[in-house]
């Protein structure tokens, strides 16, 4: 399944925000993958979750495959729309 | 290099860069980079053995990054997410899948596949545009070093897990390293590179403790554990010392600190030359945590916060709002006095790994302080955004550093109508008087002093900087070092041109370079008119005393015999006599020594 995600925090898709899409991809089987524009990369990576560079406004699409993906899905939404757990 | 064997005393000299004695045990400290081997593998065995010691490399990374984060003091506990950061770099598959591929498809060793597997990294996050995220690299540099230390089967040492007091010897210690060092178990320290106006040295000024710096090859004479009286007041370290020697100094010691306290009681005491000259005397401070010694010292305000240190000490750069909570805190602390706040001073030897600087053949000739602000005006506004926001707690005025010539103060200017349009369009509060100074440390800018002073609101002479670009002389340099000489005609002929400039356009000037917490220096400062100083917090308690024993009437004549004298030796021969006369107990407790 793929879903819509935009980037809200003030500070974009920094080391800690990655951090934490990686620190949740981990507790799924299901395989993440982040797309923006023409670029993919492997959600389970911190470093290319930072080379697809995204500032506060970005969006970006995520490709979820496995049995577990709707519950992943949910939790990633959820991370993007609190922000990270960050100021705004 | 063989270490010596035997336990004579040694007696080495290098530069003196905090004042005081220690005595105490050795610590050496290597601060060297991972050897690398090159090494093409010709066989499976080899092929499996190298992924087999990468792997065994990357699960003791692993648990030392585990033990690190776990062990964090409490102060800088917040910024435990960086380890994490780092544990996720080190199982990231870019860096460790990666490698390993290249063991196995190019049969290089493995500390060549990582090297290239970090060369690939580099490339990639050098086309970010984004600076923030660019400068991650550095996280991965970090982690790759991590690993190429255990690949090795050595280790490198933490300087924070020193536990008992030590004397560090290093060859070299970065600012980062300064910032490491649990300061409560480090008594003093002693480095083979570095110069008496090095960022280490001045960081080490403000943890009040022994400094000496430029000993070239010291860490080689010495072993773990020798002990070593470090005075900083000479410059001169001995190494096993004997029984006699350690007497001596041990009485010294306890003389220094008794006078030390003697005269911190009066410090209080306004700095009123003997006929009668109010003198300003303020401090130099590195972090806003100093505000409370500062006033310990009664100094009157802050003459110079330096504030590289929270881009420093950050593994990123900070935000508009961190710096300003800083700022607002040390104003609000000093209030009523003034603080002067210098704008970033990065670049030469205080280049931050975090900002991409690009590798310069000459950095102090380099892109650094205002250079560099103005084109990274993205940084520069942050900070001014804040300082200018901070204006509002209390009595802040800001210093431009590096200033070559007029043009860089209009751009200036322009920034800072376009921040104050904007703060006042978004109801922000700020003080819409702040007086505006820089630092006079080109010696373009000496010439230009009439032309700059119709422009600012005051002048703070650097003499760090200004002696090294007058006199040009690379202050790191050991073979050079000698001829930094505040005594040196030019200086003082330089530094009385923008003195008397500056009382002419009736504008404010401030001398803030370490020469002014230089006992020698502070009676021709007085003789050539200069009425406000700002020093190292520490000094302060000596000069005040010095300024309350000197006549501002025969400091101005004996300046105009200095003026006479040819060469820098002369100038001190002058007024060390002078000194001897004014205050001979400085002389007793070996405060004159050179």
């Amino acid at each position: 399944m793929q879903i819509n995600l935009t980037v809200t925090n003030k500070l974009g898709l920094h080391a800690r925000a990655a951090g934490k899409i990686v620190e949740l991809g981990k507790q799924y089987q299901s395989k993440l993958t982040l797309k923006k524009n023409n670029l993919e990369v492997d959600g389970s990576s911190i470093l290319s979750i930072l080379t697809l560079s995204c500032p506060k406004g970005t969006k970006i699409q995520a490709m979820i495959t496995g049995k577990d993906s709707p519950e992943l899905s949910e939790k990633l939404k959820d991370l993007f729309s609190n922000k990270f757990g960050e100021p705004s | 290099m063989t270490k010596r064997q035997n336990k004579n005393q040694l007696k080495l000299t290098g530069i003196a860069v905090s004042s005081g004695i220690a005595i105490g045990k050795v610590r050496l400290i290597e601060r060297t980079k991972a050897q690398i081997t090159y090494q093409y593998l010709i066989n499976d065995d080899q092929i499996k053995h190298n992924v087999r010691r990468f792997k065994d490399a990357l699960s003791s990374t692993e648990n030392q990054l585990i033990t690190l984060k776990n062990h964090m003091p409490d102060i800088i506990k917040e910024h435990g997410f960086i380890m994490d950061s780092h544990l996720m770099i080190l199982k990231d598959s870019m860096l460790t899948e990666s490698t390993v591929n290249r063991i196995l498809d190019k049969k290089i060793c493995a500390e060549w596949a990582l090297k290239q597997s970090l060369e690939e990294i580099r490339q990639i996050f050098n086309q970010i545009e984004d600076e923030y995220i660019s400068s991650r690299i550095n996280d991965v540099e970090n982690v790759t070093e991590r690993i190429l230390w255990n690949l090795s089967g050595e280790t490198q040492e933490s300087l924070t897990n020193i536990k008992e007091p030590v004397i560090i010897a290093a060859h070299d210690l970065s600012p980062a390293d300064t910032t490491e060092i649990n300061v409560s178990k480090v008594i003093a320290f002693i480095t083979d590179m570095g110069g008496r106006t090095s960022h280490a040295a001045i960081m080490a000024q403000s943890l009040q403790i022994p400094v000496v710096v430029g000993l070239e090859s010291a860490t080689k004479q010495l072993k773990d554990g020798d002990l070593l009286i470090v005075n900083g007041n000479t410059g001169e370290i001995i190494v096993n010392p004997d029984n006699n020697t350690l007497i001596y100094y041990q009485e010294k010691k306890k003389e220094q600190e008794e006078y030390k306290s003697t005269i911190t009681k009066s410090s209080h005491l306004p700095a009123i030359t003997l006929d009668g000259h109010q003198i300003t005397v303020r401090a130099n401070i590195e972090f806003k945590e100093e505000v409370v010694a500062v006033r310990n010292f009664a100094a009157e305000g802050i003459g110079l916060y330096r504030t590289e240190y929270l881009y420093l000490w950050n593994n990123k750069l900070p935000s508009e709002e961190e710096l300003f909570e800083d700022y607002r805190k040390a104003t609000e602390t000093i209030a009523p006095a003034i603080i002067n706040i210098r704008t970033l001073d990065l670049g030469a030897d205080k280049v931050s790994s975090n900002l991409r600087m690009p590798k310069e053949k000459n950095p102090a000739l380099g892109l650094r302080a205002i250079r560099f602000c103005l084109k990274e005006q993205q940084i520069f506004k942050n900070q001014l955004r804040a300082i200018i926001r901070a204006s509002n707690y209390g009595n802040l005025q800001i210093i431009f550093p590096m200033i070559s010539g007029i043009q860089e103060i209009l751009d200036i200017k322009n920034i800072i109508t376009q921040i104050t349009e904007e703060l006042t369009s978004k109801k922000i509060a700020f003080d819409s008087n702040i007086k505006y100074g820089i630092m006079i440390e080109v010696p373009s800018a000496v010439i230009m002093a009439e032309e700059l002073a119709k422009h600012v609101d005051f002048f703070s002479i650097g003499t760090n900087d200004l002696i090294q670009y007058a006199l040009a002389i690379d202050r790191e340099n050991k073979n050079v070092a000698y001829m930094y000489q505040p005594f040196h005609p030019a200086i003082l002929r330089m530094i009385h041109h923008v003195v008397k400039v500056a009382k002419n356009a009736r504008i404010g000037v401030a001398l803030c370079g370490e020469m002014c917490g230089d006992p020698l220096c502070v009676p021709i400062l007085l003789g050539l008119g200069l009425k406000e100083f700002s020093m190292h917090a520490m000094a302060i308690p000596l000069i005040k005393k010095i300024i309350r024993s000197t006549s501002l009437e025969e400091a101005s004549t004996d300046f105009d015999n200095i003026l006479k004298l040819d060469t820098a030796k002369d100038v001190r021969e002058y007024i060390l006599n002078r000194m001897k006369r004014l205050l001979p107990e400085l002389q007793e407790k070996g405060y004159l020594d050179h």
